[in-house]
């Protein structure tokens, strides 16, 4: 199978967002960074040690880290707090919603361990709600980067962005395949061309998504792919350009089927442009322990899936 | 604006905020009377004698005091104070509840009413924005205090107890909390619903330096936040517990839970105000 991307190491998301931060903290006295007991899990160490005084340890205590990361805006700072995905949304959804959101205060939420490539830890951890929670919020930004590079991309677009954010990253060691791709906050990057059918993945998924462009282009498919990593704002006019075009799409994510980018797209193809639709998502469960790459399969998600997706969904063409 | 004002002007002012009060939920039917009264003389004290601050309103609050209010619900009160101390024109009390009014059930930022920094309403979260704040302040060596307001049934929050440990560990000396301790809250009296036991040995036993009053004597609330910030800035977290008799103005309203989140009806009304002094002109 020949991708029309390589990579030549695996890293983590989370390190991504790790060295980031720790750039921003040089670049702008403002950032300070809240941590929930996780600073090694979140990658944050690097910052703590050079900027001691922007770092707030908060212990085990999620809802206060959102209040005291909602006050800390008011005299200008832009605080960046971090935990697991799922601590970082459904454990505090009020407290996010109410001084945070409502309140447009000028917070940025970074997630990691997201859905279930967070592995052994099982489904307590897997939230895979969280983008659906995220983008219901008015105002809130949502976005999902799909390798350690673009995730600090995001991580440094995040301290010139003005608005509460929701950056999702995870724990696995995954292909970094972006080095040459560019990050705007807001807009799809079209990563591959293609005239049969769009996918629109985010996360961990735009690299199965690269894996099942390849196995459908040795069929004689042509796919477009589009990494929509910013599901809030939504890039409409990217997606209508592309399904214009090709007249099918599916979308892949690490989520529920319910919330998600899924429903995201479903949303603008069905207003303005209707259109067959399949989604690669979980199909309303639970997770469990597992590693990641068995996880991805046993719920739907590998480059298999996707590819039975697209093919589904051309058949529906017809 | 940092008022050198005697008790006797304080109270007059907090007669019409009181008046103020039950005019605003009694044209809306709708708020919560009870609290917002029995903490006027608070209110009036802090922003009429207490905090320096500045009307003309900035959000980023620098070299100010900041006042945060956790128990949102209490908003009547909070509104009449701003008004008459300055922050907007005393006739848009008459918008209260109603729609496209600045003034929202609960406070919000959202429609940029000035003197609010933070939504409130869903309790519990009060505390936790002031300390983010205090600690801002701290970093920008601005040597300003913050203050926040909450109710005592909110002290069945568990995010308040989050808050209270991190202040204490954090050393965080610049904030004066105040809780209302009016022991009502809307199901009936505190220690029947949830009961808080030993509330100042709780705070005590968290790191906090806790100062009893009474919260319906202006001399006494004067005093009290005198010697709050005499307190402050010693390493240490201030809570003033602060008695309060929810209704306290209105004799048919007082220490009644029935009165958290009720409005007056007419003829309430004019007894109600039969007993509070006009003393600024009604808005």
């Amino acid at each position: 199978m020949m991708t029309k991307y390589t990579f030549t190491e695996k890293k983590d998301t989370r390190s991504g967002f790790g060295v980031g931060l720790h750039a921003l903290g040089k670049m702008n006295s403002k950032v300070v960074a809240l941590c929930a007991d996780l600073t090694g899990s979140m990658k944050m160490g690097d910052f703590k040690k050079e900027f001691p005084d922007r770092f707030f340890q908060v212990g085990i205590a999620e809802a206060n880290m959102m209040g005291l990361a909602a006050g800390m805006t008011i005299s200008g700072k832009i605080p960046f707090t971090g935990t697991f995905a799922n601590f970082s949304t459904g454990r505090v959804y009020d407290q996010i919603r109410q001084s945070i959101a409502y309140s447009g205060k000028n917070v940025k939420i970074c997630a990691s361990h997201a859905g279930l490539t967070l592995g052994e830890d099982g489904a307590t951890h897997q939230i895979l709600e969280d983008i659906g929670m995220m983008k219901m919020l008015p105002g809130m930004t949502v976005i999902v980067p799909c390798d350690h590079n673009q995730t600090k991309a995001a991580t440094l677009a995040l301290g010139d962005h003005e608005g509460p954010a929701y950056l999702r990253f995870g724990r696995p060691s995954w292909p970094v395949f972006t080095a040459d791709r560019p990050f705007v906050i807001g807009k799809a990057d079209k990563m591959i061309g293609g005239s049969d059918v769009t996918i629109f993945a985010c996360g961990h998924l735009v690299w199965n998504a690269v894996e099942a462009e390849a196995l459908l282009s040795a069929k004689g498919i042509s796919v477009e792919l589009i990494n929509l990593h910013t599901i809030k704002p939504l890039d409409v006019e990217a997606i209508l350009a592309s399904v214009e075009k090709t007249r099918c799409a599916v979308t892949c994510e690490e989520h529920q089927i319910n919330g998600g980018l899924g429903d995201a797209v479903a949303q603008v193809i069905s207003r303005f442009n209707p259109s067959p639709l399949e989604m690669v998502a979980v199909n309303d469960s639970f997770g469990e322990s597992g590693t990641p790459t068995e996880l991805l399969n046993k719920y739907g998600l590998g480059p298999e899936n996707i590819v039975a997706a697209v093919e589904k969904v051309l058949r529906r063409k017809k | 604006m940092s008022q050198a004002t005697d008790p006797a002007t304080l109270k007059k002012i907090a007669s019409q905020i009181r008046r103020d009060i039950v005019r605003m939920v009694h044209a809306c039917q709708s708020g919560h009377p009870g609290a917002s009264l029995g903490c006027a003389d608070f209110f009036v004290a802090l922003y009429f004698r207490v905090m320096k601050h500045d009307r003309k309103f900035n959000m980023d609050g620098a070299g100010e005091d900041l006042f945060f209010l956790s128990n949102g619900h209490i908003s009547p009160v909070w509104y009449a104070t701003l008004a008459r101390a300055g922050y907007f024109d005393p006739k848009e009390l008459a918008t209260f509840r109603l729609l496209n009014s600045r003034l929202q059930g609960h406070p919000a930022t959202h429609e940029h009413l000035p003197g609010i920094r933070i939504a409130s309403g869903s309790l519990g979260q009060g505390l936790s924005v002031a300390l983010g704040a205090a600690q801002a302040k701290k970093l920008d060596q601005d040597d300003r205090f913050v203050y926040v307001m909450m109710g005592d049934g909110e002290q069945q929050e568990g995010q308040v107890w989050e808050a209270a440990m991190y202040a204490a560990h954090n050393k965080i000396d610049n904030v004066i909390a105040t809780i209302d301790y009016n022991g009502q809250q809307i199901d009936g009296p505190v220690n029947k619903i949830l009961n808080l036991l030993d509330l100042k040995a709780k705070w005590e036993s968290f790191g906090w330096e806790v100062i009893d009053s009474n919260g319906n004597n202006m001399e006494e609330v004067v005093k009290t936040l005198a010697y709050a910030k005499t307190q402050a800035k010693k390493g240490k977290p201030v809570l003033n517990l602060m008695k309060t008799e929810m209704g306290f103005g209105v004799d048919f309203m007082l220490n009644d839970h029935k009165w958290h989140g009720v409005a007056p009806n007419d003829d309430q009304l004019a007894k109600a105000l039969a007993q509070l002094e006009e003393t600024l002109g009604d808005y």
